[in-house]
């Protein structure tokens, strides 16, 4: 399967700047590990550590929250789009 | 004599916490805590969105056909709901879409209109959607801008400040706190440096452009507000997310002060700065707000 991962503006730091990141995996835990495997930094970012996502990071698939589905296990189609939600910043 | 207070005349006078347990280890340093979550809606932006209404209407700027609109992730706009519905105004806020649910109830239950802008774009997204629709209406609104707006820090100038320094009996030798507008930052470095120079003020920072101080801003990765100067800063320390989580949870189960994750990333970062100072420095920092506004996140537990 290949997903669009969309990047928030937080991250894009940490993959040369792009918004949208390609990746290839079954569910969103392969696809953000695929991510990951691609930008090293990015995944000290947001994982906690091998398997686990830090506790701010919310992750959307087609707009809904995975902590509502499966988890990194929810499965993805072919052309999902999977959503890194950044904890929100400045200005109260 | 009149008797009572109108909620507006409730905002600041808060009290100067004592942290007996987080403080413990320390060696003749003081340690306190100033409790802004003591204003009427839970959050020290209640200075800065009283300040900035009355600042509207004195240069008549806010009169009863305009909308205020401005801005936030959260806390500015429950402060500026709360006091617009006290003073019978209608108010507008650009949210994005990823506040916490209780901001989002509690914005509307005190009558005020959400605009959700992009998550991805965070608080900077929200910034730019306000100025669009402003541009596009100006007679429709009065936008105080709390990013670039003086009153916004000057409320900290002669309010916060000033409190810290008569409650510390003119002892203060630090102040630390976080930035999102600045406006505490800023306002009550200022003042504290005015009352005494020698004050050092600390800046704590995210330690990363991505991070769960909600709140806070990341201003090496973010747009600056117009106000905020980091020269005033003589010292800068970093904070994770995961210390401001473990510290949200020291204060709540040693202190039974409850509150938001970046109120533990002030005190955390005070903490650090405390066990590294002379015997004698007395460190203030800040409370932004009060912790039941997140009893949905996952942070209470570990």
């Amino acid at each position: 399967m290949s997903v669009n991962v969309l990047i928030p503006s937080a991250l894009r730091g940490f993959v040369d700047r792009q918004s949208e990141v390609e990746a290839e995996g079954a569910t969103v835990g392969e696809a953000l590990a695929h991510v990951a495997a691609q930008y090293p930094d990015l995944k000290h970012q947001i994982y906690e550590d091998d398997s686990n996502l830090r506790g701010f990071v919310n992750v959307f698939v087609d707009g809904t929250n995975i902590k509502k589905l499966k988890g990194l296990d929810t499965p993805v189609a072919n052309g999902a789009t999977v959503m890194i939600v950044p904890a929100i910043a400045g200005g109260f | 004599m009149e008797l009572g207070k109108t909620v507006f005349e409730t905002v600041g006078g808060t009290p100067l916490l004592k942290l007996p347990s987080i403080s413990r280890d320390l060696d003749g340093v003081e340690l306190y805590a100033k409790a802004e979550y003591f204003n009427p809606t839970g959050s020290v932006k209640d200075r800065a969105a009283k300040a900035m209404i009355l600042d509207g209407i004195a240069r008549g700027l806010l009169t009863h056909d305009k909308t205020i609109i401005d801005a936030t992730s959260g806390n500015t706009g429950i402060s500026y709901a709360a006091l617009g519905a006290a003073l019978g105004y209608k108010v507008a806020l650009c949210l994005p879409a990823n506040a916490t649910e209780e901001r989002k109830k509690l914005i509307r239950l005190y009558g005020a209109q959400i605009i959700e802008t992009d998550p991805l774009e965070s608080s900077d997204g929200a910034y730019n959607e306000c100025r669009r629709l402003v541009a596009e209406h100006p007679e429709k609104y009065f936008y105080p801008d709390q990013y670039n707006n003086d009153a916004n820090w000057k409320a900290h100038f002669e309010g916060t400040a000033v409190e810290i320094w008569e409650q510390t009996e003119h002892r203060v030798t630090h102040f630390v706190a976080g930035t999102g507008t600045s406006g505490t930052f800023m306002g009550t470095s200022r003042g504290l440096k005015h009352l005494n120079p020698q004050i050092k003020s600390v800046l704590m920072q995210p330690d990363s452009p991505f991070h769960g101080l909600e709140g806070m801003k990341h201003m090496a990765s973010t747009i600056h507000p117009g106000f905020f100067d980091e020269s005033i800063a003589d010292i800068k320390l970093e904070v994770s997310t995961e210390e401001a989580y473990a510290m949200i949870r020291r204060l709540v189960r040693e202190e039974a002060v409850l509150v938001g994750v970046s109120s533990g990333a002030n005190v955390a970062a005070a903490l650090k700065l405390a066990k590294t100072l002379p015997k004698g420095s007395v460190v203030v920092t800040i409370l932004c707000d009060n912790g039941n506004r997140y009893l949905s996140g996952e942070f209470w537990e570990g």
